[in-house]
């Protein structure tokens, strides 16, 4: 295994090919019902087309910031800290801030045609728009490279920062008088507002939108994978690169000589350590 | 008796560069060691390790029987380092500085003024603020806060430099006072006459291992190469 | 850790009785900021006076951007930061510290802007108990917020412009809260000012104990 062929595999497996071609079958499906076989609204018209993107991108947005801080707990909890959490956090919010956009974007379009503009300074909007904020300043702090544990840490402590605008921003149509709509589908006691093929299809666009949420997380998180592979690997050569450079009269431009197998650095290369740096000689 | 310092192929990592690649070190109680090597050898990437600042990801490092793979924070407070930074801020007096460091460490505001008196920090000084000193007087308020937190473990990095040759003298003899009041004392110096006279043993680093404990007398005995590189625990190498 | 947290306040008070950064640097810019609205909204008094707690909290915001930059920069300069991580000071003593010395400067701060809002916007203040239990729990929250975000920052070599991206937006329900309570105090909305206060307080709470917590987490990653 070399850096080459680490890099040159895919991240599919199994998994993401059984998800990745239920999100294709579901998309088609979800699609043929949204445009064809729904019937548009009596007062919105062909908008209301846009509750089969809308509501459940929201949803996955919700879930990818929900991942994103429980990935973080975890690893700020001693018992389960693990750098695969981080990531998972990092997958998790980087797929949410895509369908927050998605969200928004939509949003923006309905509102367009519902309201007459295409961005208005409603609570919920204003808070949505705050919620991907706050997790692109998450994504940016991300990205500030350094110690990779370093980075896992202050990014858990933000994450969980950051998902404290996620129940304000839900809870937004009911503390505050707005313009965006209740909740239409889970209404607590009641049933829903909407019946027949426009209810099949706005369930079937959460479960769509779930499989293609899980294909992107999948994926993410096989990348990711692979990075920890790289970095595995890439310790042994760094630790046998380091102590090269004690083996000072080697040039460095020269190739360096990597390391057989699992046998890492040391033995071997030490009598010739020893020899070529003795006391007095080391500066 | 316990080793002050016991390292063994300890790592550290410095983003993802290992800055430490396995290395081994005993250090005795009353001790004053010097590590010699080049630049970017490992030298103050171990004082720092020692230090609990610089985090050891793999292998084994107990300093004053503190476990530093576990938890490094209870080993600060007995610790002393001596930087290329001095720790110290510039819009403080020299006395407020070392009062705030003594008292933060847990310790005596009584012990600032015998500390100011012994590096010579007097007159119009205490209440200068540091901003308006020179390299070498911060070195040496740094150095007092030191000799006023009289820590256990002294770690110093490069302490001679900047200074004048009395002042030098001044701290080859601090040094040698704490070592005769049962401190135990790191140096990493590449002033190597004024070291090589103090120090009681010489190890060399280089390419992040310390090489073999070089013996001051230049005796080239065979040294042992370092220790086989222990496996990363999960979570801590990216 | 009050201890502590009374010597690390005592001491970022001192450098700055000492620097004067704060009075002479950050009041004379928040004093400019409001300056700036007035050209902004040339110099419409109408919207002046029923914008001035919007604008005195905006302008509030944007001075804890620069006490939380200065007061982690005391902390960058010349190896402060492993300092105190050498001292052995609790962390959470730490962090309650420098977030009262925060505190300490936007009280200051608030005062001055009041007085600008008062004198430049000809802004009515009202009742006064309201008025400054906003203040008290605003500044609390913004603190305590801005000094977690400074410590998660502090490390970075792009710490300047990293540190408005996170902190704005999640300061944000203090710009919100604290803005509808002064309209609310000085008669410019129809709600009540006191449950606004709830918001602030909860936002304080969380904050505070975020910052309790985790800031020994975030000192230590350099």
């Amino acid at each position: 295994m070399n850096y080459k062929s680490l890099s040159a595999r895919p991240t599919s497996n199994r998994a993401t090919v059984v998800v990745g071609g239920l999100t294709l079958v579901g998309l088609g499906v979800l699609l043929v019902l949204g445009l064809v076989v729904s019937p548009p609204d009596t007062v919105q018209g062909e908008t209301v087309r846009l509750i089969y993107i809308h509501p459940a991108s929201a949803t996955m947005a919700y879930a990818g910031f929900g991942l994103c801080a429980l990935g973080s707990l975890a690893y700020l909890w001693p018992r389960t800290r693990s750098l695969r959490w981080d990531r998972f956090a990092g997958a998790s919010a980087e797929v949410g801030v895509a369908f927050c956009v998605t969200c928004i974007v939509s949003g923006s379009i309905w509102g367009r045609y519902s309201w007459g503009v295409w961005w208005t300074w409603d609570a919920r909007l204003t808070l949505t728009a705050l919620l991907l904020a706050v997790f692109l300043g998450y994504l940016a702090l991300r990205r500030t490279g350094g110690d990779p544990v370093g980075r896992a840490k202050r990014c858990a402590v933000a994450a969980l920062c950051c998902f404290l605008v996620v129940p304000v921003d839900h809870e937004a149509t009911n503390w505050w008088v707005t313009l965006h709509q209740k909740d239409t589908l889970f209404r607590i006691g009641k049933a829903p507002l909407i019946h027949g093929w426009q209810l099949t299809t706005m369930l079937l666009s959460f479960v769509v939108f779930g499989l293609l949420f899980t294909w992107m997380l999948l994926h993410r998180l096989g990348i990711e994978a692979l990075e920890d592979r790289i970095e595995e690997e890439g310790y042994v050569w760094a630790i046998a690169e380091r102590r090269a450079e004690g083996v000072a009269q080697v040039p460095t431009t020269g190739p360096r000589r990597p390391l057989p197998g699992s046998g890492l650095a040391g033995g071997p290369a030490a009598p010739t350590m020893r020899a070529a740096m003795p006391p007095g000689e080391g500066r | 008796m316990d080793p002050v310092i016991r390292l063994r192929s300890a790592v550290a990592l410095a983003g993802r560069f290992p800055v430490l690649a396995g290395v081994d070190l005993d250090v005795w109680p009353s001790e004053i060691v010097l590590l010699q090597g080049a630049n970017g050898a490992g030298k103050t990437s171990i004082l720092r390790a020692c230090a609990g600042l610089l985090r050891v990801v793999a292998g084994e490092a107990v300093v004053l029987g503190v476990d530093l793979a576990a938890d490094p924070r209870p080993v600060r407070r007995r610790v002393g380092l001596l930087g290329h930074a001095s720790a110290l801020y510039d819009d403080l007096s020299v006395a407020d500085n070392l009062a705030f460091a003594v008292r933060a460490a847990g310790g005596d505001r009584r012990r600032v003024a015998p500390a100011l008196e012994r590096l010579g920090l007097l007159g119009r000084l205490p209440s200068t603020p540091l901003a308006a000193l020179s390299a070498g007087q911060r070195r040496r308020v740094a150095l007092a806060v030191l000799v006023a937190r009289d820590p256990e473990l002294w770690l110093l990095d490069e302490p001679h430099a900047g200074l004048d040759a009395e002042h030098r003298d001044l701290l080859d003899a601090l040094v040698l006072d704490a070592t005769a009041r049962g401190r135990t004392v790191v140096l990493a110096s590449h002033e190597r006459h004024r070291a090589h006279a103090i120090a009681g043993r010489i190890v060399e680093v280089s390419g992040g291992v310390a090489v073999a404990p070089a013996d001051p007398t230049g005796d080239d005995r065979p040294g042992r190469g370092p220790s086989p590189v222990p496996a990363v625990e999960a979570g801590h190498v990216a | 850790m009050w201890r502590d947290a009374v010597l690390v306040a005592g001491k970022d008070l001192r450098v700055e009785l000492r620097s004067r950064v704060t009075t002479n640097q950050v009041a004379p810019y928040a004093l400019i900021v409001l300056l700036l609205f007035g050209f902004a909204f040339d110099q419409d008094q109408y919207i002046l006076t029923h914008a001035g707690p919007g604008l005195f909290w905006v302008a509030v915001l944007l001075c804890s951007l620069l006490a939380i930059q200065r007061s982690f920069g005391l902390e960058a300069a010349d190896g402060a930061r492993d300092g105190l991580r050498m001292s052995g000071l609790d962390a959470a003593g730490i962090f309650l510290g420098k977030a009262l010395a925060v505190a300490a400067q936007l009280a200051v701060l608030e005062a001055v802007l009041t007085g600008g809002i008062v004198v430049l916007f000809g802004a009515r203040l009202g009742d006064p108990l309201l008025l400054g239990a906003t203040c008290v729990l605003a500044t609390v929250g913004l603190a305590a917020a801005g000094t977690v975000y400074g410590a998660m920052a502090a490390g970075l070599r792009v710490r300047e412009t990293l540190l408005p991206l996170l902190l704005l937006p999640v300061v944000a329900p203090v710009l919100l809260g604290a803005t509808q309570a002064w309209l609310a105090a000085a008669g410019l909305s129809s709600g009540g000012g006191w449950r606004w206060l709830t918001l602030l307080a909860a936002f304080a709470a969380i904050y505070v104990a975020l910052g309790v917590l985790g800031f020994g987490t975030l000192l230590e990653e350099a």
